[in-house]
């Protein structure tokens, strides 16, 4: 082995460190930079597009048997709204409660937790995957967010599903961090889209949502909005807070949960 | 250029570079090379982003579900993380082992020890920050996948696969099996026609990584994806659940990490600047006899 080639080796190496350190942080700066998150970004819609395009028949989520509930589901985000308003609705068994459903509906609504456990319910066991990772198995009954909006009849102008929630996850003063979400028509109409009001056979209980939650299958976790107050139909969601469509989407997650 | 390159094709205007004793032959196409370089980037970064992504929920199960209060077979944590000095641990089964500074414990933003999984440095981005790891992986994987696509593509249609990858028959014999992996411990490398070829130890690493390694990395990503589910349930039940498939795809990562280590020694091993250039211009010297 000659001189030169030893020399030449250490160069290689010393230029592999270098780029290396360099592309670190390169990529750093880069995620630094708006244009080039939105760059991307770009290949979320490419994943939003293709996922449209295999769930194109609106296929169900895998359902679970009973016996394959996990055994304590994981409460993440809020598990006790703060606030005396909130603290007074559960003190009371929610009989004061109402689900505003309005926007671009024919017949803006109120309805009460009574009033949607005699719609027609369906019960799914399924699969809530985090964005974090992690997986828990459980049942949920409600009243299929399809037949909600085709009760209160929705205009052909709307859109968008956005649900605004009694939790204020930031504890904002001026309510800048109140949870909210939405979901387009295409998964609103999807047969396991259920507004839930019962977890494994038992009334919601607040670490998961109660009195009502969202269950959206197919998509992330954060999707599935628990504390449900109103409901609105709008024709676009970059006017609501934020503009992206929902509290974590408007802190850098994706609108789109499906993956 | 010869449209019939292969490993083992001379150059039909190979000039021996003025040295006696050696051939320079046209060893890598150019789909070839810049596949390979467009991989050396994006599974880099895939696998950084990865990181960051995993360190959101530093645990791994197996099964249906898998959350805090179930069984974790692998586990990244700090022992006492309010304390002042926090012991970074991996736990494995049930072994733990004390890995401060690296797993479970290492330097956070402020440079404090600060519980995280993987360390900063070996991260994207280095903070944490999952919604950004997320957006570079997802978009990564796209350029992985396509770029994989194109490989392929072209490995079929011009018999890349079949002619440089396929042992041979004779290749596959016990007998030479195992005097290839008697001069891979020796460190010894093919002179004269056997360098023209891979040999079979090389082979079967790179056909396990093509087709077994890199597809089980892409099928347990998709896995992950509770759409992709939806639409194709099928490849779930192969993993046996979510929390698998998570597991699965972190094992094959660090099977890739294993493979590149081996692989770059081996570049080193075998000669660098002769390696690095054939997968750069095409153009690989071999000697056709060994050194006295």
């Amino acid at each position: 082995m000659n001189r030169s080639r030893v020399s030449r080796r250490g160069l290689i190496g010393a230029g592999v460190a270098g780029v290396g350190g360099l592309m670190l942080a390169g990529c750093d700066r880069l995620s630094a930079s708006p244009s080039f998150q939105s760059f991307i970004g770009g290949a979320e819609d490419l994943t939003f597009s293709s996922q449209r395009l295999l769930l194109a028949g609106q296929p169900l989520a895998r359902e679970y048997k009973a016996s394959q509930i996990s055994p304590i589901f994981k409460s993440n985000g809020t598990s006790m709204p703060g606030g005396d308003a909130y603290k007074a609705l559960l003190d009371g068994g929610f009989a004061d409660w109402r689900l505003v459903v309005e926007g671009l509906v024919n017949r803006p609504t109120r309805f009460s937790l009574a009033d949607l456990k005699r719609m027609p319910s369906r019960t799914q066991i399924t699969r809530h995957d985090c964005v974090e990772g992690w997986s828990a198995i459980g049942g949920w009954t409600g009243v299929p967010l399809g037949h909600l909006l085709r009760t209160v009849g929705v205009s052909p102008r709307a859109r968008y599903v956005v649900f605004q929630c009694a939790d204020d996850l930031d504890n904002s003063l001026d309510g800048s961090g109140q949870y909210y979400e939405s979901i387009d028509l295409f998964d609103a109409f999807h047969p396991q889209t259920i507004m839930a009001y019962a977890m494994n056979g038992q009334p919601l209980a607040p670490p998961h949502g109660a009195p009502l939650r969202l269950r959206v299958e197919r998509q992330l976790g954060y999707k599935h909005a628990k504390y449900v107050m109103r409901i609105q139909l709008v024709d676009r969601v970059d006017t609501i807070k934020g503009g992206k469509g929902g509290y974590w989407e408007d802190r850098g997650y994706e609108w789109y949960g499906g993956i | 250029m010869p449209t019939d390159s292969a490993l083992g094709a001379p150059l039909p205007v190979s000039r021996p570079h003025g040295r006696p004793g050696h051939e320079v032959i046209y060893r890598h196409t150019a789909v070839v090379r810049i596949t390979h370089w467009v991989n050396v980037v994006v599974i880099s970064l895939l696998l950084m982003s990865g990181l960051q992504i995993f360190n959101a929920y530093p645990r791994l199960h197996w099964g249906s579900y898998g959350a805090d209060a179930d069984h974790a077979w692998l586990e990244m944590t700090a022992l006492n993380p309010d304390s002042k000095h926090p012991t970074g641990v991996l736990r494995l089964g049930g072994h733990r082992l004390v890995t401060t500074g690296l797993l479970g414990v290492s330097r956070g933003a402020d440079g404090s020890p600060t519980r995280r999984g993987f360390p900063k440095w070996a991260t994207l981005p280095s903070d944490q920050d999952l919604a950004t790891g997320r957006r570079w992986h997802f978009f990564l994987a796209w350029v992985f996948v396509i770029n994989g696509l194109i490989y392929l593509a072209f490995g079929l249609f011009n018999r890349h696969f079949r002619r440089d990858l396929a042992p041979t028959g004779e290749q596959l014999k016990p007998r030479s099996i195992l005097r290839d992996i008697v001069d891979h411990i020796r460190l010894k490398h093919p002179v004269g026609e056997d360098a023209k070829r891979y040999n079979v130890l090389q082979k079967l690493t790179y056909l396990a990584v093509i087709f077994v390694i890199l597809p089980l990395m892409v099928a347990t990503g998709l896995t992950m994806s509770p759409g992709i589910d939806a639409a194709a349930p099928w490849l779930l039940s192969l993993f046996g659940g979510r929390p698998s498939a998570r597991s699965i795809h972190f094992i094959t990562a660090n099977l890739i990490v294993l493979f590149v280590i081996v692989h770059v020694v081996e570049v080193f091993i075998a000669g660098v600047f002769n390696e690095v250039r054939s997968m750069i211009t095409g153009r690989y010297t071999i000697r056709t006899e060994p050194h006295a």
